[in-house]
């Protein structure tokens, strides 16, 4: 199963390689890995997905920790949590086929964001499952290119995690 | 005042109290290397930028220091590295400071660029690119703050030409800045402190496995206190040497790979395993499916990431050993465990019969006759430092030490070339105290220009080069597990006492059993470094390390010293 972690980092240059070499060095297997700003100057967050079956996410927890730069560190797998994926998905729509692609994309809650003469591209956000259900959906009709963020995860409600929860 | 980036690295390696700089100038830290003479830092120029990295090394491990090694851009920063990875696996605290290209050039190929950042990345506890000499006296004194602290470890600074040359006003660094992610864990969790205390007081068989946290941490004495109060004897790991005093009672002795098959016995029959700074490598643990089937397990150590990594433990403590041991005393029972005692001091019983210094005289010089023979000349109060290999091992065995940073050896990289230049660096550290290099004929050879150096710092170490002739641990595995196939280890040498000479060296040859004391003794009576060459057995039973734990074997399973001696009960 997949566990979601989510690590608190200085935005020093070279974070992010320290931290994907370390995964490389151990032989961590990452699903997914997102990087971006905080609330707070300074802190980035980072979102890293890993397969808990083949990879014992405690070490990576305690190996994260080694490095100088990493701040906090969270399981958020097993808290209640939002998990969200971004994706664009550039799908062959000629006119015959527009308006039921268009149905689907509503029925998914996601939207157009760019028409083209032979193409729709759709962007829709949600959980991986919600991406792939669409992603599937889609293919019949030719999915000509698609790009996805890896997941972010916030934990619900006010029991916030982090460095700036436990400042507050 | 202003100050150049070049004068705030010697204003600042002064700060830090470094007495002492081991390294090579070269084009791109030639202006850092420009005003050290203001600052009254020595400079011990190396021969090559490896020995420059073990010489930091050595001096680290004598004085408790942080050691510090200096290097241009591009090869003389490459040639650090196996010298860095020496120092991480070991936790052995290092800043090594390293020239760059202007930061205008950076990333544009241009004449001994490396990315060297990227290069130590997983062999540094952590390393800067500085790039901005405003950030120079923060990044100094965090690279020390960091390497000297937590479970200690090489730190790289990475210093570009035109941040070198730079001006700006001088600020010292605040004390109170802190790294929001960096905590090293002091006491031990009291609820699991409890845990392991009931565990000791519940036990009949303890063993207490002893590494180099022992030492780092300065827990020796209450580890003595601990294991008097519960009697619970003492394996050591080979770089727990000098962490606890072998001349203690308790004390069993190396455990593992080549360590005493009674004390591996102990390992395997106790029901009760406190591993107290160390970290499970796979040269003391043997076969992991077998290792010590019936014993629970306490781990102590400061770095998590060690625990529960290779060895599944009952109780794991994250904390520095000497805080959870002073945590842990009060709550142990006091035990005589005397049924123990007396089953390993049974097991130990044969081990005198098989020691190759009990065999009858016949006129061949072995290694542990010389390591003996160092030994008992020096009162066993020298440093030792030995390259990797077989009389690594038998300096390990038959030079016991009782006080801590006694021993310089690459436990964990297992570095060849490592022993000459580190003896440097503990000799630097320790002037007036006699340092042995114990090295082999096969590593000396890859650092053995240091020569020069220890004849320009004019430094008294004492080289005992034991001379088989071969690569002497890979040919012993190539006899037990290669068809005695000697595939690549027989080595041509050189004269090694005109070479000695030729460095303005003292140099001694012995052949015979018969030699040994005297050339001992008129090396340490040499003015200025010496060396012994020791042209010991070459192949047969007398030429292998005794005893030994084939790889992929459960720690028990012995390859035995044959008998040499009668038994006499």
């Amino acid at each position: 199963m997949d566990r979601t972690l989510v690590a608190w980092v200085e935005d020093k240059p070279g974070v992010l390689n320290r931290v994907a070499s370390l995964f490389r060095r151990r032989a961590f297997n990452i699903e997914s890995l997102t990087v971006g700003h905080t609330e707070k100057p300074g802190v980035s967050r980072m979102t890293i997905v890993v397969d808990g079956e083949r990879t014992d996410t405690e070490k990576v927890v305690q190996n994260l920790y080694k490095l100088v730069n990493v701040i906090q560190v969270e399981d958020v797998t097993d808290d209640p949590a939002v998990h969200r994926d971004l994706a664009l998905i550039k799908v062959r729509a000629s006119n015959g086929q527009r308006s039921e692609v268009m149905q689907i994309v509503e029925t998914f809650r996601a939207r157009v964001v760019d028409l083209g003469l032979e193409t729709l591209t759709i962007e829709v956000t949600g959980t991986e499952d919600k991406i792939d259900g669409l992603y599937e959906i889609l293919q019949p009709f030719g999915v000509e290119e698609m790009v996805r963020t890896g997941r972010v995860a916030m934990v619900r409600g006010k029991n916030g995690k982090g460095p700036a929860a436990k400042a507050g | 005042m202003k100050r150049t980036g070049a004068q705030i690295v010697w204003e600042m390696l002064s700060r830090e109290d470094v007495e002492v700089v081991f390294g090579i100038p070269g084009g791109a830290i030639m202006h850092t290397y420009h005003p050290r003479q203001d600052y009254g830092i020595h400079h011990v120029l190396m021969r090559h930028e490896q020995a420059a990295a073990h010489a930091a090394d050595g001096y680290a491990r004598v004085s408790g220091k942080v050691g510090v090694a200096m290097a241009t851009s591009g090869p003389g920063a490459t040639n650090l590295v196996t010298g860095i990875a020496t120092a991480m696996i070991d936790s052995v605290p290092m800043v090594c400071i390293t020239g760059q290209v202007p930061t205008p050039l950076i990333g544009s190929d241009a004449f001994q660029e490396t990315d060297i950042t990227g290069v130590t990345l997983p062999i540094t506890k952590h390393n800067y690119l500085v790039t901005d000499v405003d950030e120079l006296a923060d990044v100094m004194h965090e690279a020390f703050y960091v390497a000297g602290t937590g479970r200690p470890g090489p730190v790289l600074i990475d210093l570009p030409k035109d941040v070198q040359q730079a001006q700006t006003d001088f600020n010292p660094p605040d004390d109170r800045r802190e790294l929001p992610g960096y905590r090293p864990r002091e006491a031990g969790d009291p609820d699991l402190v409890q845990q392991a205390a009931d565990m000791i007081n519940a036990a009949e068989r303890p063993v207490v496995l002893a590494g180099h946290g022992v030492e780092m941490s300065g827990a020796t004495d209450v580890l003595r206190r601990f294991v008097e109060k519960t009697n619970a004897p003492v394996a050591l790991t080979l770089l727990a040497k000098g962490g606890f005093p072998e001349s203690h009672p308790l004390t069993l002795g190396m455990m593992g790979m080549h360590g005493e098959a009674y004390v591996n016995r102990a390992i395997q029959e106790a029901d009760l395993l406190l591993a107290f700074g160390m970290r499970f490598d796979d040269r003391v643990t043997g076969t992991l499916e077998t290792y010590a089937p019936d014993a629970k397990k306490v781990h102590v150590d400061l770095d998590p990431a060690e625990l529960n990594k290779i060895v599944p433990v009952d109780v794991a403590v994250e904390g520095d050993l000497r805080r959870v041991l002073e945590q842990i005393l009060p709550l142990v029972d006091c035990g005589e465990r005397t049924a123990w005692a007396k089953q390993v001091e049974r097991w130990r019983g044969d081990t005198a019969i098989r020691d190759v210094l009990n065999r009858p005289e016949n006129g061949r010089l072995v290694a542990p006759q010389v390591i003996d023979a160092i030994y008992r000349d020096t009162n066993g109060e020298a440093i030792l430092v030995t390259d990797v290999g077989q009389h690594q091992m038998w300096a390990a065995q038959y030079y016991p030490l009782d006080m801590p940073c006694s021993l310089v050896t690459s436990g964990g990289l297992g570095t060849m070339g490592f022993g000459l230049p580190a003896a440097i660096g503990a000799q630097v550290a320790e002037p007036d105290r006699e340092v042995w290099a114990v090295v082999g004929d096969g590593g000396f050879q890859m650092t053995l220009h240091e020569l020069a150096t220890a004849v320009q710092e004019q430094l008294p170490i004492r080289i005992a080069v034991c001379n088989n002739g071969y690569l002497g641990m890979v040919r012993q595995w190539q006899e037990f597990f290669y068809d005695q196939r000697y595939e690549a280890t027989n080595l041509l040498n050189p004269d090694f006492v005109k070479l000695a000479e030729a460095y303005g060296v003292g140099g001694w040859r012995v052949s015979r059993p018969d030699e040994v004391e005297d050339a001992v003794a008129e090396a340490r009576a040499h003015d200025g470094p010496a060396l012994v060459e020791f042209q010991v057995a070459q192949e047969g039973e007398e030429a292998n390390v005794y005893p030994m734990v084939p790889a992929g074997a459960a720690l028990h399973e012995m390859i035995r010293r044959p008998e040499v001696a009668a038994k006499t009960a």
